[in-house]
């Protein structure tokens, strides 16, 4: 391997109480690569995005970045290293216009003021590189589709030049035609180099945008595939639990909660 | 492959905003034709995004104008104009902190007491114990950012609602002031001193109120044609140089229409002065500075503001301090405009009115939406109907029923434009 991956993890597990949630998980995201992040609800994937986004901290496993082994104990951390996270609900201000948003806690000023031009420039920049409909920038978010909404809290994370994007369901609450603008951008994302985590339930979704995906079961890898050569059906017997050779393990923790 | 064949969305909706407007050369009828349809499209365009901002009330204010007048031909009177420039300040001050509240989506119920708390320290100090006036005035108004902050930490640290909180302070601010009044009861504040000179002086000379008129049309004219000139440099959509005009030339009539008036009666009134020069400090300061921006983005969501990482408990505390400011503030000068000091100051409607001034004025009261300037519109709106009940002889009776019924108006409409706003998203 001539270059060592952009963010690998190896063996990260990370209990709540007495439930084991993640148990000796390995990943690795490289740069200009989109990874899915399947598995069944309760399979541990928001748990595993927390432990990068530094919300919640791995109890054990090592966190490498870029080859070396790094320590994320707060989200301070992982916004310093380059990771940004786009949570399920865009997480916006509706009564704030684009700008507004994107630039909300890092406002540009000049002489203390802000510098609405510059902030109203960089925005219009930043969105034609990432999507083809620009939108009225000082339309109100509240006034936007969902899908442009998505395109917002991604393109607010984009701002802060991140290495990796963690993408929670970034479709889940789209249509059909706000879907692939989203999962356009994304593709666009790659295409500048950036390493994506993408967690997705969407089979469709995956299919059409990541190079590999890795399957989480119970709190374990079960499972990567490259996703260009292997059959969806294998995927989803990956997720569901069919491959295994052992009988279904009881989970008794985390179905009896 | 998959890939190749998506085609992305284009939603963008066609965007008739003025800012494409682009003014030709020679045709200046043309131009002018050209830059109203672009107001009105940009007009229109904000009505159907349920954004109709100051726009309800000044049809209000014109309507209760034209029917006191019409009444009593003395409602317009330069004189009964020049009162209601004076009048609308105490209160008004008031509803500009309310303003600040509304915007974090709280309500502050605690104004009024404080505006009486600051008042009585203000004369127990200067006329019972001969503290010189500019400390007493200075400790009054700190005594009421005291008071507002108290409540603003315990607010956000406790997580208590404001409304909650500050109904407490209404009644534990006006207590502290029956204490500290004492048994003096009525405290009769120095007639030429400086408190009593805010509402009582006059700028006679007819420079000041062409001056100011002059000043605000200006210093709006070079904010925009600065914005322009920048947007223009980086290639940014603009306004037209006819647009700016078109913009600054109506202002600029109705500050000098008011001016002329002013003059007519006894010239400028300090305490008008005073009230626009911080409604309009106040503006720049929520709508271009960080803090500001960040008022905002409470009212639009507490939990968008911290992940965006946002000091949520040290603005709201500061959104309460400003308003316990401006009610100190306005305390003084509505005992400036009587020039004593009671056991009733600071109650009975002043706190409904100021909190009604505000969102008649186009203050959304479920937080993220308003301006300080509604807060003078909406206080013009109430003194009006006040001072034309006065003229008219009409019992107070009806006068509450009046502005009650323009309180529901103004409520309404907020929650159906808010409404509009939201099912426009989804057209």
């Amino acid at each position: 391997m001539p270059t060592p991956p952009l963010l690998a993890l190896r063996g990260v597990c990370k209990r709540f109480g007495v439930v084991q949630v993640l148990k000796d998980v390995e990943l690795e995201v490289r740069a200009g690569e989109v990874v899915a992040l399947l598995g069944d609800n309760g399979a541990g994937k928001s748990t595993l995005v927390k432990v990068i986004s530094g919300v919640a901290p791995a109890d054990r496993g090592v966190i490498e970045w870029e080859g070396r082994a790094v320590q994320i104990r707060r989200p301070h951390d992982a916004r310093d290293l380059g990771i940004a996270t786009v949570y399920q609900d865009f997480a916006l201000c509706g009564n704030l216009d684009i700008v507004g948003n994107l630039f909300l806690g890092r406002e540009i000023r000049n002489y203390g003021f802000l510098d609405e031009v510059e902030m109203e420039r960089r925005t219009r920049d930043l969105l034609e590189h990432l999507t083809t409909g620009v939108p009225d920038l000082r339309a109100p978010v509240v006034s936007l589709s969902s899908g442009q909404r998505q395109t917002v809290a991604i393109a607010r994370s984009v701002l802060g030049d991140p290495r990796i994007l963690l993408l929670d369901e970034p479709t889940a609450s789209l249509g059909f035609e706000q879907t692939t603008l989203v999962l356009d951008l994304v593709d666009r994302l790659r295409d500048r180099g950036l390493g994506v985590l993408l967690i997705s339930h969407n089979m469709g979704d995956v299919k059409a945008l990541a190079d590999r995906a890795a399957v989480l079961r119970l709190g374990r890898n079960n499972g990567f595939f490259d996703v260009n050569t292997v059959s969806q059906e294998q995927i989803i017997s990956s997720i569901t639990g069919a491959t295994e050779n052992v009988p279904r393990r009881m989970a008794p923790r985390e179905e009896a909660w | 492959m998959v890939k190749g064949i998506r085609k992305p969305a284009d939603r963008t909706r066609a965007d008739s905003a003025p800012s494409t407007a682009e003014s030709g050369p020679p045709h200046r009828g043309r131009d002018i034709v050209r830059a109203v349809e672009a107001l009105a499209a940009a007009f229109r365009h904000r009505v159907r995004a349920g954004e109709l901002g100051s726009f309800p009330v000044v049809l209000v204010l014109l309507a209760v104008w034209i029917v006191f007048q019409t009444l009593n031909e003395n409602f317009l009177s330069p004189r009964n104009l020049s009162n209601l420039g004076v009048d609308i300040v105490g209160t008004g001050l008031i509803a500009v902190g309310i303003v600040f509240v509304l915007l974090i989506g709280e309500i502050d119920l605690s104004v009024g007491s404080i505006s009486g708390l600051a008042a009585a320290v203000f004369a127990v100090l200067n006329v019972n114990h001969g503290v010189p006036e500019w400390l007493a005035v200075m400790v009054g108004v700190l005594v009421g950012t005291a008071a507002g902050t108290v409540q603003g930490a315990s607010f956000a640290k406790t997580r208590v609602p404001a409304f909650v909180v500050t109904l407490a302070g209404l009644l534990a601010w006006n207590g502290l002031m029956l204490y500290i009044l004492g048994t003096s009861g009525t405290i009769n504040i120095d007639e030429n001193g400086f408190v009593a000179k805010l509402t009582s002086h006059y700028f006679s000379n007819d420079a000041a109120a062409y001056g100011l008129a002059a000043v605000g049309a200006g210093l709006v004219f070079l904010a925009s044609y600065w914005d322009r000139r920048r947007r223009r440099a980086v290639g940014m959509p603009h306004r037209s140089l006819l647009e700016i005009g078109v913009r600054t030339g109506v202002l600029a009539v109705i500050a000098f229409a008011a001016a002329y008036v002013l003059n007519r009666f006894q010239g400028l009134p300090l305490a008008l002065l005073i009230f626009l020069v911080l409604v309009a400090g106040l503006d720049v300061v929520l709508r271009r500075t960080h803090y500001g921006r960040q008022v905002y983005a409470l009212g639009g969501g507490v939990e968008a503001a911290l992940r965006a990482s946002l000091r949520v408990v040290r603005v709201q505390t500061a959104v309460l301090a400003v308003s316990g400011t401006m009610a100190a503030i306005g305390g003084l000068f509505l005992a400036s405009r009587i020039t004593s000091v009671s056991q009733t100051s600071g109650s009975g409607v002043l706190l409904l009115n100021a909190i009604a001034a505000a969102v008649i004025g186009g203050t959304s009261l479920f937080g993220g939406r308003g301006r300080t300037w509604s807060a003078v519109l909406g206080i013009l709106v109430i003194e009006s109907v006040a001072s034309g009940m006065a003229i008219t002889d009409t019992p107070i009776a009806v006068q509450f029923m009046i502005t009650g019924g323009v309180l529901f108006a103004a409520v309404v409409i907020d929650s159906l434009s808010r409404r509009s706003q939201e099912a426009h998203g989804r057209a």
